[in-house]
């Protein structure tokens, strides 16, 4: 009985098994049906149709790129549009003797050895058959007279093109960044982020500043011209098309005028410059110095500007702000103080009497200050305002490092602020485990001793300089830095506002950031390191000097002795932030081979603050000289009565 | 002597499935030859594939289905652990993560589940032969998503279609219940608004232009709008072998690969098409034929599975150069150049002959 409804079973499953197989087989009959009757449709009933598109016109699918996003400042000022220019451009696969045309085009409209090398080095970048630029900028005449001509320069065309402007040329060039063209790797870049459909028809791309790093915003959506063209390549009738969405603009932060200040206060000097507004993040001014004139890659940097400034000792393409890594030196000491305090140590009324050394417990190695023969009784307050070297190194002692590093690394230092450019670096604060995955080698006391006072490995950037300074103003709470306040949205209109986005807040103790706020208040008062910069400054300024050694970016070993020397001068720092009791601006100033920075960095910093506060203008004046006897390790006090910080060696 | 060399040599090989296959690859190699714009270099490479793929269905025709079964289970779990392997450190290449790097040389995981979940889920319901409870279904239904899920992720959308479309065939050959399917698809139906409602507008973006190419002409509507071109302009006889201009011209994009049915169309037109069609159809039906004849739950839905792959794999390539499909990446069965997948339709065509050949052994034997 059993068996024979398994039996049964069996032949139901296959009987069962052989009405699928057909109803699939059914399936593979509608399925293929289908197919028949599409080939149908598009071979027969529309064979006319598509044989018309195929033979005598093709359909050609003619991109239409949109306009390119504005950036201007805060008040509207222009850094970047565009405008239309004519371009002659030849596509090399469509030419025969590409020498000979260029030729008999030089007779027609000048055409310089700038230009040849330009079109030469574009050549050797892109393919055969796209179009690159000869020459740019035609005026009206230029172009009426190759107009008439076109027809023996097959292969030639006279483009009216949109083009990259940036009308204040280098102020501000490292924020605003350039365009350039679109090469191999973007190319890549567009491809994984599914977006390369969106280019075709575009030349240019952001390629550092803010042209960069909001690139998705600028470039707009492409549209498009469904067109047939007839054998000559002619558009003959457009079928449908798609309007491009022009790019969306930005509105910075940033106030150009004060921008155009900091950087002329800089003179012939290097350094950098970053100013903030504490309590919202926003970017005020972000200084590179020397800085270079970004209308240069636009089309393509010729080989001699390129040399010119790659090759410079002064790298003047490099973003200080982001990319110069500077150890913090006497900058550090603030927060290196308010780690104390806030650890329940160094709390007043401790002082310690300064013989002018510091010594390990069990070593007789003397931790030097700068001040030979000591300061005599310090507490911390004053230690800060007199920048004195042998406090920090006990307290650093004390506290241990990685109770200091794990504080000071939430206002930023190891860290990258988070910027809205890119290419950021994060800078380095040392800790034991660090130093052993780098070096392979064990901490050593004397290397948190020197921490204290912002030297042995520890480097930042002035971004996270100037973003610590602003943390420390805005009482602890961290709002992440950015440099586009608004994005304006060119087809509504509407202005999306980007906010303050607070990314940290640290808790501190009021009592002790009034401690530091003073002893950083003295530092610009008679007797503070940098007395001059306070000096009838009309609103309370709260700053901290540094002196640091010259590692930060890489010294090239090419030049002569004299440079040798100036270059090897010591960089000169300085944060502060104003009105000390209400914060509107904080920032961080690094002059490169600056010497002391009271003398060298602190002015610069206040003649952005008097413009910021007061709206007032920097005097008309030569520019300051930097005082060339204040250079190596004897360095001799600039201003009478004002004690002058040193490296310990 | 010879003849019964040549006689134990073919002694596995179907006859009739093997004259369509090679009678197709040929036909291949004369589109390829015109589509790669008659280069040589192109069609000996292929040549080696084919060469290679025919060695690797001859080796499988041989192996008798029993121990195919026998190593079902470790080349799916193997499968599976590759996969895993590539999620976990896989070689990134156009924006995939497909390969896996093993010392000397690559592999592709997501091949090798080609044919190991439809070798899986015949094994499962074969073991389960009595009673094929939706508790069965639900199983094997994981075992399928398993792959599928890790292969989506790559991204590999054409190859994860192509694996749900083998393992759904063995599930309903094994008797997934009409009521169940019917009500799946309702349901299916149902909540598709709902998980609409739920994707990103930039996701929605996507799923569309994926339907219907013609929204982003610049980029995936590229392919489509020059492949119909092309097809509609062939005609009912075409232009003839080595005269279509749109494929000589550049205007068609991987018209080697994916779109070489738009230069197959143009060149031989409707006509063409609709033998191309037949021969298909031709081994479709010794396919089913093979399953309809087979001894086991085992080798009948393993059979049923690879046939009917093969009818998708046919279908999704011609209706997405047609335009009524969305563009997805699966290659033109056996014609098409590359050969991954050469390898793994051959793979498959030597386990539907072993299916045939091994039971007629076992019958007179």
């Amino acid at each position: 009985m059993r068996s024979s409804t398994e039996l049964k079973n069996y032949q139901n499953e296959q009987h069962d098994f052989k009405l699928r197989l057909a109803a699939l087989g059914l399936l593979v009959l509608i399925a293929f049906s289908i197919l028949a009757a599409r080939f149908y449709f598009l071979q027969v009933k529309r064979y006319d149709y598509y044989q018309t598109l195929a033979e005598n016109n093709r359909i050609s699918i003619v991109p239409i790129t949109p306009n390119r996003g504005l950036i201007s400042d805060r008040n509207g000022v222009v850094l970047a549009h565009n405008f239309f220019v004519y371009t002659l451009e030849i596509t090399p696969s469509k030419v025969e003797n590409l020498n000979d045309t260029i030729a008999e085009i030089a007779k027609l409209v000048e055409v310089s050895s700038f230009d040849l090398k330009r079109f030469n080095k574009l050549r050797t970048q892109s393919h055969n058959f796209e179009s690159i630029p000869l020459r740019t900028h035609l005026n009206d005449v230029e172009a009426a007279k190759f107009a008439v001509n076109r027809f023996r320069f097959p292969g030639v065309e006279l483009k009216s093109r949109l083009f990259r402007h940036y009308p204040l040329g280098s102020l501000g060039a490292h924020m605003v960044g350039y365009i350039g063209r679109i090469n191999d790797k973007d190319i890549e870049n567009l491809k994984a982020a599914e977006v390369l459909s969106n280019y075709k028809g575009s030349d240019h791309i952001g390629k550092s500043g803010l042209e960069q790093s909001y690139e998705k915003e600028l470039h707009g959506t492409t549209g498009f011209q469904q067109v047939e063209i007839d054998a000559d390549g002619k558009a003959v009738r457009i079928l449908s098309s798609k309007a491009p969405i022009s790019g969306n603009s930005l509105i910075l932060s940033t106030d150009i005028k004060l921008q155009e200040i900091a950087e002329k206060a800089f003179g012939e000097r290097r350094g950098a410059l970053v100013a903030i507004k504490p309590s919202t993040g926003e970017i005020l001014a972000f200084v590179s110095m020397p800085t270079f004139d970004p209308n240069l890659f636009v089309d393509g940097i010729d080989v001699e500007n390129w040399r010119l400034l790659n090759d410079s000792l002064d790298k003047p393409l490099i973003n200080r702000p982001l990319r110069g890594i500077y150890p913090p030196g006497s900058t550090f000491k603030p927060f290196a103080a308010l780690a104390g305090l806030e650890a329940g140590k160094r709390q007043p009324p401790f002082s310690i009497s300064d013989a002018g050394y510091f010594t390990l417990p069990n070593s007789s190695h003397r931790y030097r200050d700068w001040k030979p023969g000591g300061h005599g009784n310090v507490d911390i307050r004053r230690a800060i305002t007199i920048s004195c070297d042998t406090f920090f190194y006990g307290l650093a002692f004390e506290l241990g490092i990685d109770r200091l590093t794990s504080f000071v690394r939430h206002f930023g230092f190891g860290e990258k602020s988070g910027i809205d450019i890119n290419g950021e670096v994060s800078g380095l604060l040392p800790t034991p485990e660090w130093k052993k995955r780098r070096y392979k080698q064990p901490w050593y006391m004397g290397e948190t001793v020197i921490v204290g006072i912002g030297q042995g490995y520890t480097l930042v950037t002035p971004m996270q300089l100037a973003q610590a300074t602003a943390i420390l103003a805005n009482k602890g709470i961290a709002m992440r830095p950015h440099l586009v306040s608004g994005i304006s949205n060119t087809k509504t209109g509407a202005i999306n506002t980007i906010q303050g986005i607070a990314s940290d807040k640290i808790n501190l103790d009021e009592k002790n950031l009034e401690i530091v706020k003073l002893g950083m208040i003295d530092v610009t008062l008679p007797g503070g390191t940098a007395a001059s910069v306070g000096a009838n400054a009309g609103y309370s300024i709260a700053a901290k000097t540094g002196t640091a050694q010259v590692i930060g970016i890489k010294q090239n070993e090419k030049y002569d002795a004299d440079a040798i020397d100036e270059r090897h001068r010591d960089h000169a720092l300085f944060v502060t932030y104003a009105p000390a009791d209400d914060p509107k601006i904080a920032l961080a100033v690094i002059v490169e081979n600056g010497g002391h920075g009271g003398s060298a960095a602190g002015p610069i910093a206040r003649k952005v603050m008097d413009y910021y506060l007061l709206g007032k203008l920097p005097p008309v004046e030569p520019e300051p000289e930097v005082n060339q006897k204040n250079t190596g390790a004897t360095p001799k006090p600039s201003v009478t009565n004002v004690p002058e910080e040193e490296l310990h060696d | 002597m010879i003849s019964q060399i040549l006689q134990g040599l073919f002694k596995h090989i179907d006859s009739f499935l093997m004259s369509c296959i090679l009678f197709t690859i040929l036909v291949g190699l004369f589109v390829l030859y015109s589509a790669s714009g008659q280069s040589l270099d192109r069609i000996s490479a292929q040549l080696v594939n084919v060469t290679v793929a025919l060695a690797v269905m001859w080796v499988a025709a041989n192996i008798p289905p029993q121990h195919l079964e026998r190593i079902a289970v470790p080349l799916y779990v193997l499968g599976v652990i590759l996969l895993v392997c590539v999620a976990l450190f896989g070689e990134i290449s156009h924006g995939a993560r497909r390969w896996l790097h093993l010392g000397i040389t690559k592999i592709q995981p997501s091949e090798i589940m080609r044919i190991a979940v439809p070798m899986m889920l015949a094994w499962f319901f074969s073991k389960r032969e009595s009673s094929h409870r939706i508790s069965d279904f639900a199983i094997a239904a994981i075992l399928l998503l398993i792959p599928v899920a890790f292969i989506m992720k790559q991204p590999d959308l054409g190859t994860s279609l192509l694996i749900s479309a083998s393992g759904f065939f063995v599930l309903f050959l094994a008797g997934l219940s009409w009521r169940f399917l019917i009500g799946g698809a309702v349901v299916i139906g149902a909540l598709m608004p709902i998980f609409w409602s739920m994707l990103h507008d930039y996701q929605r973006r996507r799923i569309e232009i994926l339907i219907d190419p013609s929204q982003d002409p610049l980029g995936a509507g590229y392919h489509t709008i020059q492949a119909t071109i092309a097809l509609g302009s062939g005609g009912l006889t075409g232009k003839g072998w080595l005269n279509g201009t749109q494929a000589q011209l550049d205007f068609l994009p991987e018209r080697t690969t994916d779109f070489i049915f738009a230069v197959f169309g143009e060149e031989f037109g409707m006509i063409g098409n609709l033998m191309l069609l037949v021969l298909f159809s031709l081994i479709i039906i010794r396919g089913i034929v093979i399953a309809s004849q087979a001894k086991s739950t085992f080798t009948r839905l393993l059979a049923g599975s690879i046939t009917l792959t093969f009818f998708t794999y046919a279908f999704v390539n011609i209706g997405m150069v047609c335009g009524i499909l969305p563009v997805v990446g699966v290659p033109l069965p056996l014609i098409s150049y590359g050969g991954t997948s050469m390898v793994t339709l051959l793979l498959g065509f030597g386990i539907l002959m072993s299916i045939q050949t091994h039971k007629k052994l076992v019958a007179s034997g």
